[in-house]
């Protein structure tokens, strides 16, 4: 792949070969262009980051093959279709960049990428299945003849053992069953035996079976889906998703050991001005509205700020203010956090100023306040120094702080104790029942779900997007307050 | 692996006594005479060796030091061997790096000291059916139970052979009171952790804990020929034979409650609660009485077998959870579980970890297997030391596990670890012979 600055690319004519399901088996030759070597990466881990958001929720096959053809049509459709598959080879080069880094991150890409082939292959027809296994050049044969008949019968066993009588085309064999009595079989001899026929006639066309060594597919194996034989699985064409899926992530995973070593090795030096603080950024990279400019919702003004904390504050920040309340302080972490997430929620610079005075003067008093502090409020709404306007924190961010001795900052989720953010959120109004999901998803350190699903519970409704932004929580809450009572403030 | 605590005993030192009657088989003076003289390093060192002459970064772990140790050649493990007498000694995973010096290759980012190869193994230990032998519960084992041991060496060993096409596999008495497999063909070796955990799962069909009255679940309108295969050549016959002889599960009402609660119709369970507590005081013997009852529920589910897809397979699934193989699954799912090695000696009971023949393991006997202090009396009455490399030692009561080591396991397996290597090698040279390009 060549990164070019110039404004045409030259389309290659290799891409356009292969079928709509690339297997990134080698690095294509083509020129990309640096805004879409950055863009068609942010797309494709927002596909990812939707994959993993739905393994989390624990969603079933079928609900997560919608979910990425979802997901797919919503980032990554072009009107073009060699457009769309240069886009998916693109981004998924880079994001192979990105994310060899660490073994953490590796894992990470391995399954969401892994997962994203699954369901997009699941979703072909079968003829495109076929010949994707056709693509990745694997060895297995067919079987055929003699062999074939040694073995129908108990491959019959096998797709009966998982109760496959049913006549879909992935039926099996003429397999009659000797425990019907007569009287059953008198009437139902005829459509019975129709059936039974075309059953047999779809086994005959449908359902091949390629011989495959078993550590192939071990999930097959583990569910006992296969018939074994010395050393081999018989895969059903029906069930080569196993095969396939196997097959790419062990290439992957041999290949990102080989990009880490590329990249530590020459490209992250070479490419040092140009895309490696891109790659750097993309991994920690919050995809969503940064809300520096607040919009009409948010303009809140300092005498509703109290009741606005206890009904919208997400509870990183509602801890941060209740702290700011009780000891008339935060230290520096706890400042920027709360100060640039007020800034976001619509707070102006004058009424911030007189809110951090009101507070901190009670401890420190007004001399030192103005001397110390106010210069740093004014400098987060970019009116000191070189004039950045300051973006307030994503929840990556606040995630990965490190509050020490002292501090109120961080995620709660991540940084309470159990008992500690049991009693945030039992005072945050949540059942005892609501608080065991939340502590679940907790455990398996998936924190922005955790406050996602306390959203859920506190305003009683669901939120499919996820929560990854303080302010984009307070932005959601409101929406959902005004709607219930429009006149009163929330 | 069962982890099991130590005895400290080292003070137990009887060799004063003209006839020792030791209360417990196990103590430091007998370990240091079996390390000594009986033990047979250089098998064991062939094998772990694998055909490459050292078996370098085998992680082999001293119970004593709990320390990680890999040894260059048998000398040198034999040495070590002698200069700990460790109470127990576990064999581990080969690694990719020297076990000895993980700590300095230790990195963020990245684990360079990883496990590259290991056996494919398995544990059963009989614990595991408290809930359904009756003569013994917990670390106890007698000749009416063990034969469950037996039956699941036949299971596991006729699928791993059939099935999957394994050749080299060595069966372990684990010293007390179950067994252990190594699987050592090289493709066993190399299976990565989701591999064996798909062997286990495929092996795994008791699902039981307190909650659940119905602990095996046979869905489907068939049985996988995999499990048809046991139930019609191992567990069928073992169940309706041996097992009504040794452990009578019907004979009593707790017994046969047991059952009863796995029927899934409550009139059938009804009417044969009925038939037997009628039949409590005849004259007939346990067994008898047990077979028969035992006729009598086939009788009742066949005549209903197509009113519901659950008494189908009531039959079987009653037959799987009182006989099937129930083999623990963590130690077989992962590479760096360590396993304990053969031949060494068990702490608690003071036998010897021998092989097991899986072609006559009915005639295997865990209360026969040598103890410690009998092999030593064995040496101070012949006055002589025993000499493992001795040819004729098959009188002894050790010689003769560790011929049946050499011939039936190691040499087939050298052998074949003989010919991957040359033929890897002539592909190697044919490689090099046909590209000139570097």
């Amino acid at each position: 792949m060549e990164v070019i600055r110039s404004q045409k690319r030259t389309v290659s004519n290799d891409v356009v070969s292969t079928p709509t399901l690339p297997l990134y088996l080698t690095a294509p030759h083509m020129e990309v262009r640096l805004e879409e070597f950055e863009l068609f990466a942010i797309d494709r881990l927002r596909v990812l980051k939707g994959v993993s958001d739905g393994l989390a929720r624990a969603r079933n096959p079928n609900e997560m093959d919608d979910l990425v053809e979802t997901l797919w049509k919503e980032h990554m459709r072009l009107s073009n279709v060699s457009e769309m598959i240069n886009k998916d080879i693109i981004s998924h080069f880079v994001l192979r960049l990105v994310y060899c880094r660490s073994d953490e991150l590796k894992k990470w890409f391995l399954s969401m990428e892994t997962a994203l082939f699954r369901h997009r292959f699941r979703l072909k027809k079968i003829e495109e299945q076929r010949a994707i296994v056709g693509e990745f050049g694997l060895p297995y044969k067919a079987v055929i003849g003699a062999e074939l008949e040694s073995l129908k019968e108990r491959l019959g066993l096998v797709a009966r053992s998982h109760g496959q009588i049913s006549s879909d085309g992935t039926c099996n064999m003429l397999y009659f069953d000797p425990m019907f009595t007569l009287s059953h079989l008198a009437v139902k001899l005829v459509p019975f035996l129709m059936e039974k026929f075309l059953s047999f006639l779809s086994f005959a066309v449908e359902n091949i079976y390629y011989k495959v060594p078993f550590e192939e597919v071990p999930d097959l194996v583990a569910s006992r889906r296969v018939l074994l034989q010395k050393g081999f699985a018989f895969v059903a064409g029906t069930q080569l998703v196993s095969l396939v899926v196997t097959q790419f992530r062990s290439h992957l995973s041999k290949a990102l050991i080989l990009t880490n070593r590329k990249w530590t090795t020459t490209i992250r030096e070479r490419e040092k001005d140009r895309l490696t603080p891109i790659v750097e950024a993309l991994s920690t990279s919050y995809l969503g509205p940064d809300y520096s400019q607040s919009n009409e919702y948010a303009d809140i003004s300092l005498k509703d700020i109290d009741q606005v904390s206890k009904s919208s504050f997400p509870l990183c920040m509602r801890h941060l203010f209740e702290k700011l309340r009780e000891d008339h302080h935060l230290k520096h972490g706890g400042r920027m956090q709360l100060g640039l997430f007020l800034k976001g929620v619509g707070l102006k610079l004058d009424d911030a100023l007189a809110f951090w005075r009101e507070e901190f003067t009670k401890k420190v008093g007004s001399e030192r306040f103005d001397k110390e502090y106010a210069y740093a409020i004014r400098h987060n709404y970019g009116k000191e120094g070189k004039r950045t306007d300051y973006t307030p924190y994503a929840c990556s961010k606040i995630i990965t702080s490190a509050p020490g001795a002292g501090d109120h900052h961080g995620c709660p989720y991540r940084h309470f104790s159990e008992d500690n953010l049991k009693a945030a959120l039992s005072r945050m109004g949540l059942s005892s029942r609501g608080m065991e999901d939340v502590m679940d998803k907790v455990r398996n350190r998936h924190y922005q779900l955790a406050c996602t699903l306390t959203f859920e519970a506190v305003y009683g409704t669901s939120c499919d997007t996820g929560i990854n932004h303080p302010n984009q929580y307070f932005e959601e809450s409101q929406k959902i307050l005004k709607s219930k009572t429009p006149a009163a403030p929330v | 692996m069962t982890r099991e605590e130590t005895e400290t005993s080292g003070e137990d030192m009887m060799i004063d006594d003209p006839k020792p009657k030791i209360e417990n088989d196990f103590n430091v003076h007998y370990l240091r005479i079996y390390y000594g003289n009986l033990f047979p390093y250089t098998d064991i060192h062939k094998w772990l060796s694998y055909g490459h002459g050292t078996c370098l970064f085998t992680c082999l772990s001293f119970f004593l030091s709990h320390s990680l140790k890999s040894f260059k050649n048998a000398s040198l493990m034999e040495a070590a061997i002698k200069s700990n007498f460790p109470y127990k000694i576990d064999i581990g995973a080969v690694y990719s790096v020297d076990p000895d010096k993980r700590h300095a290759y230790a990195q963020s980012g990245t684990n360079l000291f990883t496990p590259v190869e290991r056996e494919l193994v398995f544990d059963i230990d009989i614990t595991d059916y408290d809930d359904v032998r009756y003569c013994c519960s917990g670390a106890d084992v007698c000749s009416k139970c063990w034969p469950l041991m037996t039956v699941a060496i036949k299971v596991i060993d006729t699928s791993l052979r059939e099935d999957f096409g394994f050749k080299h596999i060595l069966w372990v008495f684990s010293g007390r009171r179950g067994v252990h497999c190594w699987v050592c063909d090289a493709k066993a070796r190399r299976l990565t952790n989701e591999q064996r955990s798909a062997v286990a799962e495929y092996f795994r069909v008791y699902k039981g804990n307190e909650n659940n009255a119905k602990k095996v679940d046979l869905m489907g309108h068939s049985l996988h020929p995999f499990l048809a295969r046991s139930y019609v050549d191992f567990l069928k016959s073992f169940f309706e034979g041996e097992l009504q002889a040794t452990q009578s599960i019907f004979s009593s009402k707790e017994k046969y409650e047991k059952i009863l609660g796995m029927i899934t119709d409550e009139d059938i369970q009804a009417d044969l609660r009925g038939k037997w507590e009628n039949s409590a005081r005849s004259s007939l013997s346990e067994e008898a009485t047990s077979l028969l009852r035992w006729e009598q529920l086939k009788k009742a589910l066949q005549s209903k077998r197509n009113k519901a897809l659950s008494l189908r397979t009531c039959v079987e699934e009653i037959v799987f959870t009182f006989t099937y193989p129930r083999i623990d699954l963590e130690v077989s799912k992962q590479m760096n579980h360590l396993l304990k090695a053969p031949f060494c000696v068990h702490p608690k009971t003071g036998r010897v970890c021998v092989p097991i023949d899986p072609n006559n393991c009915d005639e295997f006997d865990p209360l026969a297997v040598p103890t410690l202090s009998q092999l030593i009396e064995e040496i101070n009455s012949g006055g002589l030391k025993m000499d493992v490399d001795d040819d004729d030692s098959d009188s002894s009561l050790l010689g003769k596990s560790i011929k049946f080591f050499r011939s039936s396991f190691l040499e087939p397996l050298l052998k074949s670890c003989k010919e991957e290597i040359e033929s890897s090698y002539k592909t190697k040279i044919a490689k090099t012979k046909d590209s000139f390009s570097w």
